[in-house]
């Protein structure tokens, strides 16, 4: 196709993944531009008056008052959407409710925790589901198939504080007491500098997401193994290692690498759960300590941090599938 | 006929091996959860005996942190969790099938701004959008329904509309907009009843999340307030003594573990008698199907 159309013009036509990397791009900022005033309505302008919520029992007029104006609520909505987004672009994401420490200083330390816990989790449980779903595939319908299947199933249903609650039950109090049950990581140190403490987090979250990567390995391996391209390479007689690394595999990679993406915006939302759980540090745990405390400024920050990361990742996500395939790799 | 098939496709989901093992654990968690309030004398608000004593001849499964009994706080504690994940998948799956199914049907720019709107709802994780509604407003059992369903409504919407893209360009369909049927008519009559089967397998999907969702909130202490019992704020409340008396946190985790991985074990034979997915071909749950060709 590629070969056939190249003639006059075609150095001036943008290379087909460009395209698309500009049209999701923008597509991805429309978003994030809507998921903004999605948050900025949820959590300042909806409920009627926030600093009243915030306040609760001790809402004096003249703490009212000193809130509503800290937060602009005695301006109109517009100005005050306008205010909190200008601030967001331009890196002042104003002071804590609870603390009276700027927003940044609080969230910055823990979004490096977090995300040391979600790369190592995504890493590992990537490997080990591409590596379980790529040995199913090969073999299909045997015993270890079967039983990995069936465990795969069980295991994708499980709640992630179940499973965390189990883990601390088996290594950190009942069974055993070999791991540490909370993460809690002294101000000033960072969670690779305690690799102990990340264990139990990790696990939790690998555990979580290995089944998911492992079925569609598995389904994508399968898909592979049994087509014609395959086929004939088995037919020209050329061995099993190369028949599988050079042919089978690259064409199961694009629908890996879409799992994994989806896999590693699941953990996103997932950590909120297993911080909380293991008292780690991390923008999730925040999340929860902000909830609780009705911290507005910290909880905006937060949610709009997840969303961006889920937006951002999804572009990456479609862009490494793309050059991943290597039938679409060519413009249509 | 065809009203019937979606009951058609559960009773021979029901009798499939995994569909049976499925309906088996949901049931026993349902007969604990609905059954247990009748069954218990003690109450579960009562301090009945020592903080996280073990079992006693009192109280079978020991004390929880204040000293209330375990297992009275078990039986009453799982129903609300029940009620809540399955009004939260119907609202979800409602609002997402007439998403979907308008968007699909009536095409350029409802379906443009319905599909925007998911694009942006998807951007928050579930749980991660249930807290932010939750911490102005105050965690509302209504409102934990409301922003559950709601988060689910993306996926559902986008199955919907594929599965809508197929059926609208059918003959039948086609000859009914020649009689000049309106469009909604057209839509709730002759659309909807042909994806009962995608629906099915859908609701099953969601309802598992719902119910991880749900009780994850419960979890992090936000869903009933505290006297009450109830499965997830107990494994929270209690886990601080887990070695002084386990019990309090693994038997209500193992119950919820139990309920989701039936729901779950029974949304994937539904999945593989509604699409035809014999043991013979691959395994593949909806889920993953949609990821394999999801062209986003």
């Amino acid at each position: 196709m590629g070969r056939l159309t190249r003639g006059r013009g075609t150095e001036r036509r943008p290379h087909p993944i460009a395209g698309l990397v500009v049209s999701r791009v923008a597509a991805g900022v429309i978003t994030l531009l809507i998921v903004s005033l999605v948050v900025f309505a949820a959590t300042q302008v909806l409920p009627g008056n926030a600093a009243f919520a915030i306040l609760g029992h001790n809402a004096t007029p003249l703490r009212l008052h000193a809130l509503e104006a800290q937060l602009h609520l005695d301006r109109s909505a517009p100005e005050q959407y306008v205010r909190w987004l200008s601030g967001l672009l331009t890196g002042t994401f104003g002071t804590s409710l609870a603390n009276g420490q700027p927003v940044w200083d609080l969230v910055a330390p823990r979004l490096v925790n977090s995300a040391v816990l979600v790369t190592v989790s995504g890493v590992i449980g990537s490997l080990i589901g591409v590596l379980l779903g790529a040995v199913a595939a090969l073999r299909k319908d045997r015993p270890f198939d079967h039983a990995i299947s069936v465990v795969s199933l069980v295991v994708t249903a499980l709640p992630e504080f179940v499973v965390g609650i189990a883990l601390v039950i088996l290594f950190a109090t009942v069974v055993s007491q070999v791991l540490p049950a909370v993460s809690i990581l002294p101000p000033g140190t960072w969670a690779w500098q305690r690799p102990e403490l990340l264990v139990l987090p990790v696990a939790t979250l690998v555990i979580v997401i290995v089944p998911y990567i492992f079925r569609m390995m598995r389904a994508a391996m399968i898909e592979a193994l049994e087509s014609d391209y395959v086929e004939m390479a088995r037919l020209k007689g050329l061995p099993v290692w190369r028949v599988l690394l050079v042919h089978a595999l690259p064409n199961a990679v694009p629908a890996t690498v879409q799992v994994i993406g989806l896999n590693l915006l699941y953990l996103a939302g997932g950590i909120v759960v297993v911080e909380y759980l293991f008292d780690f540090p991390g923008i999730g745990q925040a999340l929860v300590n902000a909830v609780s405390n009705r911290d507005i400024p910290v909880i905006q920050l937060i949610v709009v941090i997840l969303a961006a990361f889920y937006v951002f990742m999804n572009i990456v996500t479609d862009v490494v599938a793309l050059l991943a395939t290597p039938r679409r790799r060519i413009a249509r | 006929m065809r009203r019937r098939e979606w009951l058609s496709v559960l009773t021979r989901a029901a009798r499939t091996r995994r569909g049976t093992v499925g309906l088996a654990l949901v049931g026993f968690v349902v007969a604990v959860a609905v059954g247990g309030p009748f069954v218990t004398r003690v109450s579960p608000t009562d301090f009945v005996i020592a903080p996280f004593s073990g079992p006693a001849p009192g109280a079978p499964l020991g004390g929880d942190a204040l000293g209330r009994d375990v297992l009275a706080r078990v039986l009453a504690g799982g129903w609300l969790l029940l009620l809540m994940a399955a009004a939260a998948t119907l609202f979800g799956v409602v609002v997402g099938s007439a998403a979907g199914i308008s968007a699909a049907y009536l095409r350029g720019r409802p379906d443009m701004l319905i599909m925007r709107s998911v694009d942006v709802l998807l951007a928050f994780p579930s749980l991660v959008f249930a807290l932010m509604l939750v911490s102005i407003i105050g965690p509302k059992l209504w409102l934990i329904v409301l922003a559950v369903g709601l988060s689910h409504a993306p996926q559902v919407a986008r199955v919907m509309r594929s599965s809508t893209l197929d059926i609208s360009e059918r003959d039948f369909v086609k000859a009914v907009e020649l009689q000049g049927v309106k469009p909604r008519l057209i839509m709730a009559r002759e659309i909807l009843p042909n994806l009962i089967t995608p629906l099915t397998v859908e609701t099953g999907l969601r309802l598992t999340y719902s119910i991880i969702i749900i009780a994850g909130l419960s979890f992090l202490g936000f869903g009933q307030p505290p006297p009450a019992p109830n499965w997830g704020l107990m494994i929270n409340e209690n886990r601080i003594g887990l070695q002084l008396n386990p019990w309090a946190v693994v038997v209500p985790a193992a119950l919820i573990a139990v309920l989701t991985v039936g729901t779950n074990t029974f949304s994937d034979a539904v999945a593989r008698v509604a699409l035809g997915v014999d043991r013979h071909a691959e395994r593949i749950t909806p889920l993953e199907a949609y990821a394999l060709e999801a062209p986003r």
